[in-house]
């Protein structure tokens, strides 16, 4: 387990990717107009499986949304 | 009436821009767009919640509409840059109307900020559409660091106080290098027809067509709105005149 921010809260999590982190949460990471960052960073979808995630990372997901 | 226009190089259908914030429910808001006839619709990008994840309202948009995501309540230049390229990698678009917010009370763009922001954008490719000040030196620098369009106001965002410097949007159409968008405080249907009047290549509308007591038929309003406005630019306005002169022929008058 570690503890990272996602989406701003602290969180405790097994995952050690980011594909994983999303599948914990229920999110399909196979959906479409999803984005994620790591600290500051946009991380492509392609990547999400292989990036490994590291104690303290902040993690940003992020879909679009009505807007003006 | 076959008047395109384009913005860095993208010929775009329609004049008028649809935001998609803030309708009564999603049908109103997909009947509204599509009463609008615009091409380009806004959205916004935001964190997932992580209780209820429930897909993306750009699902609902299908193909029928090309997206332009801004960075709406972005305060700081880091926030924004990071919130275009979450766009762009979301909604795999490199266009991005850049927000930069520099006071939460009214709303107006932090010009240093914001011409930073932007030529920041540009240096990795993004096609930026600025929301600024209706200033002709600001919009310049703008155009000078590489946007594809400026945005100004024609007042405070949500406001739908119409445009409150005719003279200045005039003024910066007939000087801006490139094509000018009014952005924010368009009220009602006249409101669009004067922005392009006065020169604008396009107007974004949101919230005068969402929270209109009927949406579909303001979007119909702003449609017809931005075409007439746009065929009295082309035709040209007669001047103004202090006083009266009479349209009907002086000869021939019964009783001279």
């Amino acid at each position: 387990m570690m503890r990272l921010k996602v989406n701003g809260l602290d969180e405790e999590t097994g995952a050690s990717t980011l594909r994983e982190l999303l599948l914990a949460r229920g999110i399909d990471p196979g959906v479409r107009f999803l984005a994620v960052a790591v600290n500051g960073a946009v991380v492509r979808r392609a990547e999400w499986a292989q990036i490994p995630l590291s104690p303290g990372d902040e993690v940003e997901i992020v879909r679009p949304v009505q807007g003006g | 009436m076959n008047d395109p226009f384009s913005i860095a190089g993208t010929a775009l259908s329609s004049r008028l821009f649809v935001g998609t914030a803030g309708y009564p429910n999603q049908q109103v808001m997909l009947d509204a767009l599509s009463a609008s006839g615009a091409e380009l619709v806004t959205v916004s990008i935001r964190r997932i919640s992580l209780e209820s994840y429930a897909g993306s309202m750009v699902d609902l948009l299908g193909d029928r509409c090309r997206i332009l995501p801004n960075t709406a309540g972005c305060v700081t230049a880091r926030d924004a840059l990071l919130t275009a390229e979450l766009a762009r990698e979301a909604l795999d678009t490199n266009w991005i109307k850049l927000e930069l917010i520099g006071d939460r009370d009214t709303l107006y763009p932090d010009v240093e900020q914001l011409v930073e922001a932007a030529a920041e954008l540009v240096r990795k490719g993004f096609t930026v559409l600025p929301y600024c000040n209706e200033d002709p030196v600001t919009c310049r620098k703008l155009a000078d660091v590489g946007c594809a369009a400026v945005m100004p106001l024609g007042s405070l965002i949500g406001s739908g106080m119409g445009i409150a410097n005719p003279s200045g949007i005039e003024l910066l159409c007939a000087r801006s290098p490139v094509p000018v968008v009014l952005d924010a405080g368009v009220g009602t249907a006249s409101d669009a027809a004067l922005a392009m009047e006065l020169g604008c290549e396009a107007v974004l509308v949101n919230t005068a067509i969402a929270k209109a007591r009927d949406p579909r038929k303001m979007a119909a309003a702003m449609r017809a709105a931005v075409e007439a406005g746009r065929l009295a630019r082309l035709a040209g306005r007669i001047p103004k005149r202090a006083f009266a002169e009479p349209s009907s022929p002086r000869l021939g008058l019964v009783g001279a």
